[in-house]
């Protein structure tokens, strides 16, 4: 059967750094991806290396560099909200909550991608995905679909227990990485490392690429009293 | 943008004084930052399209520079800056200091329309 997937991040290239892998095996089975990425990425610090990017520049550049990574996920349905990066933290969070809402209504998805609450390190992953949270808990707990939240603060093991969920994506390695490539002014200087290692130890191959490989994700789970 | 040259600096912000501009003023260690030791935080300051008036306009200092604003009550200043660009035909004048790896540590921006991303 095929399954409406929902990918929910704040920024160009969140779907990509750890989540493209899941994403494209989504596509590549012939499930339905949609993505929604509610700022552009205005305060990216990485303008490319060397910089080709400025601060008034890089908005449009990201998207752009966003486009072409879903093309190589497999996601033709994407959603720019174009809201300001690092600002999601400051807006109303029920306001938040109603525009994930209404996405939700409208795309009605078996399976939803997110940070997970509290454990997205960065504010705007935070804020994005309690949002997500706040949104689906709206809808009766038989309705809410599953979500898949990407964690990775310092405790978050220590707070949410080993992931539950772990995808071997090396089946769509080739996609993935083409994903993250395709955020130039954001993957360069990884990629540049990685590339530059594989050159120098093809036979480790296998080891420098482990990481890209595996994606690990903690099903959200409501807690008795938000059930 | 290219490496900051002084002259031409101070000349583009001498057309901003005297009147009532537009300023972007940042500076970050980026959000990760609390992930690279337990001793580290992210620090971050930002204020986009303020108005500013401001009656004396200096870079000084040499690679990385320093630029000062004297506004009629108050002071607007950024150090560590590195780059510049002019856009727009001159209504646009951006500063910002990179690092080695060319990720933005602080930027300073003017211009006499309200930035838009364009």
């Amino acid at each position: 059967m095929v399954k409406q997937i929902l990918a929910i991040f704040p920024h160009p290239d969140d779907e990509s750094f750890g989540k493209a892998g899941a994403l494209a095996l989504h596509a590549k089975r012939g499930d339905n991806v949609s993505l929604i990425c509610a700022t552009s990425g205005q305060m990216g610090r990485r303008m490319g290396n060397p910089f080709f990017a400025n601060r008034e520049t890089l908005p449009n550049i990201r998207e752009k560099e966003l486009m072409a990574a879903c093309e190589a996920i497999g996601i033709h349905d994407v959603h720019l909200w174009r809201m300001h990066d690092k600002t999601l933290q400051f807006e109303d969070p029920e306001a938040l909550a109603d525009r994930v809402f209404k996405e939700i209504e409208y795309l009605k998805p078996d399976l939803i991608y997110s940070y997970y609450p509290e454990h997205g390190v960065h504010p705007d992953h935070d804020a994005l995905s309690e949002a997500t949270i706040r949104a689906v808990h709206r809808l009766p707990i038989q309705h809410r679909p599953t979500i898949y939240g990407s964690a990775f603060s310092k405790n978050c093991k220590e707070i949410l227990g080993l992931p539950d969920i772990e995808i071997d994506v090396s089946e769509v390695l080739e996609h993935k990485i083409k994903a993250l490539r395709a955020h130039h002014s954001q993957s360069e200087v990884i990629l540049k490392k990685l590339d530059n290692e594989l050159e120098r130890h093809p036979e480790k191959a296998d080891e420098l690429l482990a990481p890209y490989k595996k994606e690990y994700y903690w099903t959200y789970k409501w807690s008795p009293a938000s059930a | 943008m290219e490496a900051i040259q002084s002259l031409a600096v101070q000349e583009a912000i001498e057309g901003f004084i005297n009147q009532e501009v537009y300023l972007h003023l940042e500076t970050t260690t980026g959000s990760y930052a609390s992930l690279s030791g337990d001793d580290k935080i992210a620090v971050v300051a930002f204020i986009r399209n303020g108005k500013v008036r401001f009656h004396q306009a200096k870079i000084t200092g040499t690679q990385p520079y320093r630029v000062g604003l004297k506004l009629e009550e108050g002071w607007v200043y950024a150090e560590g800056l590195t780059d510049w660009e002019l856009r727009k035909g001159g209504d646009q004048l951006l500063l910002a200091g990179h690092d080695q790896e060319g990720q933005l540590l602080i930027a300073l921006e003017l211009s006499h329309h309200p930035f838009n991303y364009e």
